[in-house]
């Protein structure tokens, strides 16, 4: 077999070949970061199934009466005929029974949901009021400021914000609410998303629409909220969303060390506390408030991944 | 062969093979990417054959299918890529359904690889010496630790490093971009590989760094007499390196054949474009810059560079005594760095440059990387501070400006960006990043800056519906003029163009600096022009600067550099524009 010359070839010119040269069309529908990442969530049932749990315990906190016609502290009268070896055990109007102290264990859930989710919210709230700002003033001005807010936050980083919500709840004993476990768990926890927020924005900062928005005669600070913060805050999201999750089990854990709130309030952490001591006896107690936990955090946690997913292209590329 | 052999079959390099026979044979090859958007085919039926010991370059632009073609070859497509149809025969066996493990034998030993980033592709935890040795032993080349140490010494040398034992300790980052794209190349050619594929290897690199890459490159494939296949978006490149080159565009083969006659007599109507487009033909064809009318379609192309250029030089001489608008007197930028234990070390980024610009030209500020020339950028656009010296802007000194001061003269002078897809906010539409500098400049009435965006996206050929799109939305080339559109919203006298078309395809760029072309002459704008690439130089400057380590070293006209340049730096950076010997024809 012998070398043949290369001979030049040329290919059969279709029309329209060069026409467009820069070729890229609109597409007919719009997209943009949030709209895409809204098309992909569409299309994802787990989505559905964590939103759905979500939605059914945000109406059982703001509207509780929709779901059970029990009040929440009806002196918890354990109905006649119900002791001895049945204790606790479900009946006609409780559907999931009572506890020790003859409490509806249905209506307990149902009235718990509002505390839970206010102190997640709150925790949220308070983690992004401090973090968001010390993260990105941190991150895009640099220098001793970045030095000096950045070691605030390692000093908080520093002191496990469990521990620390302990002692502050253990110091405001006379003041148990809402609002100060709240603070207790959201004051200590937003080092890690001032730190996560810090990243991205210190990436963000060198694009050159940041240089671009400066060049045009904008201030830093201007630059920093118009242009800066919203390329940086997809991740934030994502975190907040799982410390949502993250706050309501702080709020039982606490509750449950006896720390928490009072046990007149009506909390999941708190029945969880309660129900552990008839664990043998009525175990049902015990296991309808974790369930309850278990799935909103379990939802909450995995709205936030799949947030984190979508907002993420490469992410979405892999599926 | 049994489908159940589990023993390896390694190529023998031993087995006789007709020196005559292609060494690889792709035929048909179909390459499919899977996308959100569906099945995309990026390589549509695609043959060419490689003979022992030949140079074969594709040409395109991005999204060619070129280094998709490539990547199939050695069979390691990224993502979800995969092969369609056809096959590829290296030594007449079909690859296209070889298991990793054997495909592991033929990547190395019978195709080398040099990928494209040399900052990237050295990991940067591991020594280079390591990674090398790793490179030997995957080979199979070395079975002792000892021999892969000799063998790994042997291959830093040969990639040119003098020194060889005292780097093999060395990490990535002490190497320079070109040492390291050697070393990459080593490692490639380590195995004697029959054929050695290089993808976009100098595109990361310097001009004269380029240069000598590919010099190392070219001498080191035909030392071991092996063939190469070269993947690149330079013409001039292409031609100057390989023997046969092949013209990709969508995915197909538009025109192959020995390079000089597809340069010279290109027949395709798209490779007829690509030529005319390239900026480095100009150089070459600017004083006949008849525009040939029996081409079909080149007659249409409004963007026709030599043309360009010859309107260019009619030009410089009517503006010959305008007033300056920039005016750099003694500029000096001295950073600190930090060298640890509270010291610091100065650097000189830019060392007493002195330079003018007059009214409605355009003066070009040429450079490698590290020459200063952004730096400089940056100084006049109020972004970064002069250590001492003087920039006065339309006759405005710009050193004891309030702030006031300085916003006011903003309007006067804007940005564009080299890379249009990191220049504009992702999140913000198209009209509200044309805006921008009209809200922040005081144009309050909605109505208004809505009127100015629709005359903007006019202005640089865009449709009006494009205002309600986002950035991702659009290509790299609708995107930098959206980066126009937003430098020219408040009428500025001079606009810097920092890199502004680097990025870009051939067409595109040409595009663009038409574009830019027919806004100077409209609305008498100021240029200054930063860049590396010479080529482009030639089409758009009036007069050029070329600055190395911070120092202007020459100045003049573009005719006067590019015919007659004094500075032997000048001299080596037009050595080393790819193509530049060669008679380009369109």
């Amino acid at each position: 077999m012998s070398r043949p010359t290369p001979e030049h070839y040329v290919a059969p010119f279709e029309g329209n070949d060069i026409i467009e040269i820069d070729a890229k069309q609109l597409p007919d529908r719009r997209s943009n970061l949030w709209l895409d990442a809204w098309r992909d969530l569409r299309r994802r049932p787990l989505f559905y199934a964590a939103l759905i749990v979500a939605l059914v315990v945000a109406t059982m906190a703001f509207f509780p009466t929709l779901f059970t016609q029990v009040p929440p502290n009806d002196n918890c009268q354990l109905p006649l005929g119900t002791r001895g070896p049945n204790m606790g055990a479900p009946m006609d109007g409780h559907p999931l029974g009572f506890t020790l102290q003859g409490c509806d264990v249905y209506a307990r859930v149902v009235w718990g949901a509002r505390t839970s989710l206010t102190v997640g919210l709150l925790v949220v709230a308070i983690t992004a009021a401090i973090g968001i700002p010390m993260g990105a003033l941190a991150g895009f001005y640099g220098g001793w400021v970045d030095s000096f807010l950045s070691r605030i936050g390692d000093i908080f980083f520093s002191i496990p914000y469990f521990l620390a919500a302990v002692v502050v709840m253990t110091v405001f004993s006379e003041h148990k609410n809402v609002f100060v476990i709240s603070f207790a768990i959201g004051g200590f926890a937003w080092a890690s998303l001032a730190r996560l927020l810090r990243a991205e924005v210190l990436q963000v900062k060198n694009k050159e629409f940041v240089l671009a928005s400066e060049a045009i005669g904008r201030s830093k600070f201007s630059t920093l909220i118009r242009h800066v913060l919203p390329n940086s805050l997809s991740p934030v999201i994502v975190s907040l969303t799982v410390s949502l999750g993250a706050a309501i089990v702080a709020e039982a854990a606490l509750s449950f060390l006896g720390v928490g709130l009072g046990s007149n309030v009506m909390s999941w952490g708190n029945d969880i506390s309660e129900a552990q001591t008839t664990i043998r006896t009525a175990p049902m107690a015990l296991f309808w408030p974790s369930l309850f936990l278990t799935l909103t955090v379990l939802a909450f946690i995995t709205l936030g991944e799949l947030v984190r997913d979508a907002l993420d292209p490469k992410a979405r590329a892999r599926r | 062969m049994k489908s159940n052999e589990t023993v390896v079959i390694p190529f023998n390099e031993a087995e006789a093979v007709d020196p005559d026979a292609p060494l690889v044979q792709v035929k048909d090859l179909e390459v499919t990417f899977k996308t959100q958007a569906g099945i995309v085919h990026a390589v549509r039926g695609v043959s060419f054959d490689i003979y022992p010991g030949e140079s074969v370059a594709i040409v395109g632009e991005s999204g060619s299918g070129k280094s998709t073609t490539a990547t199939a070859i050695i069979n390691l497509l990224a993502g979800t890529g995969r092969i369609f149809g056809g096959e590829i025969l290296v030594e007449g066996k079909d690859i296209t359904g070889y298991s990793q493990d054997k495909m592991a034998d033929v990547r190395g030993r019978v195709i080398g690889y040099v990928p494209q980033d040399p900052m990237s592709n050295l990991n940067p935890v591991w020594s280079v010496g390591f990674q090398v040795e790793e490179a030997v032993r995957a080979n199979g080349l070395a079975s002792t630790r000892k021999e892969a140490r000799e063998r790994a010494i042997e291959v830093l040398k040969q990639a040119g490093l003098g020194d060889a034992e005292r780097r093999m300790k060395q990490f990535p980052h002490q190497f320079s971009g070109g040492m390291r794209q050697r070393v990459l190349i080593g490692i490639g050619l380590a195995a004697n590989p029959k054929l050695l594929i290089a993808d976009e290897p100098t595109s990361a690199l310097d001009v004269t760094v380029q240069k000598v890459i590919l010099d190392h490159l070219e001498s080191r494939v035909h030392e071991q007499q092996a063939a190469l296949l070269l993947i690149t978006h330079d013409l001039g490149l292409a031609a100057e390196r390989a023997s046969k080159l092949i013209v990709m565009h969508r995915g197909r083969i538009v025109e192959a054949g020995p390079s000089l006659e597809v340069l010279q007599n290109p027949k395709h109507p798209y490779t007829q474009t690509l030529i005319a487009a390239a900026p480095s033909l100009a150089s070459k064809r600017i004083k006949s810059s008849t525009v040939r009318d029996d081409a079909p379609v080149a007659t249409d192309i409004e963007f026709d560079v030599a043309r360009l250029a010859a309107k260019r030089e009619e030009e410089a001489a009517a503006l010959a005594d305008a007033p300056a608008a920039i005016e750099v007197t003694d500029l000096t930028k001295i950073y600190s760095i930090r060298r640890g234990n509270f010291r610091s070390e100065p650097l000189t980024a830019v060392d007493h440059i002195s330079f003018k610009v007059k009214k409605g030209t355009t003066l070009a500020l040429v450079g490698e990387s590290g020459s200063g020339k952004t730096t400089a950028a940056k100084m006049i656009l109020g972004l970064e501070k002069p250590t001492s010296g003087e920039i006065s802007l339309m006759g405005t000194h710009m050193s004891g400006l309030s702030r006031k001061g300085l916003f006011e003269l903003r309007s006067r002078m804007q940005v564009v960006f080299q890379d249009p897809y990191a220049s504009l906010d992702p999140q913000r539409s198209i009209a509200a990043i044309i805006a921008e500098p009209l809200r922040v400049h005081g144009v309050s009435s909605r109505a208004e800056r809505l009127a100015r965006v629709n005359e903007l996206l006019d202005q640089v050929s865009l449709p009006r519906s494009m205002a309600h799109r986002y950035p991702n939305e659009l290509s790299g080339g609708q995107r930098q003029r959206v980066a126009v559109a937003r430098a020219l919203a408040l009428k500025p006298d001079v606009v810097v163009l920092d890199e502004a078309v680097s990025a870009l395809d051939v067409l595109v760029q040409a595009q663009v600096l038409q574009l830019l072309a027919d806004l100077q002459e409209e609305l008498n704008l100021t240029y200054l022009f930063i860049t590396h690439d010479l080529a482009v130089v030639r089409v758009v400057a009036d007069e050029v600067a070329v600055m190395e380590a911070g120092k202007i070293v020459e100045t003049g006209t573009t005719d006067e550099i590019f015919e007659n340049a004094k500075m032997p730096y000048t001299q080596r950076l037009l050595d080393a524009i790819p193509g530049a010997g060669i008679d380009w024809g369109a």
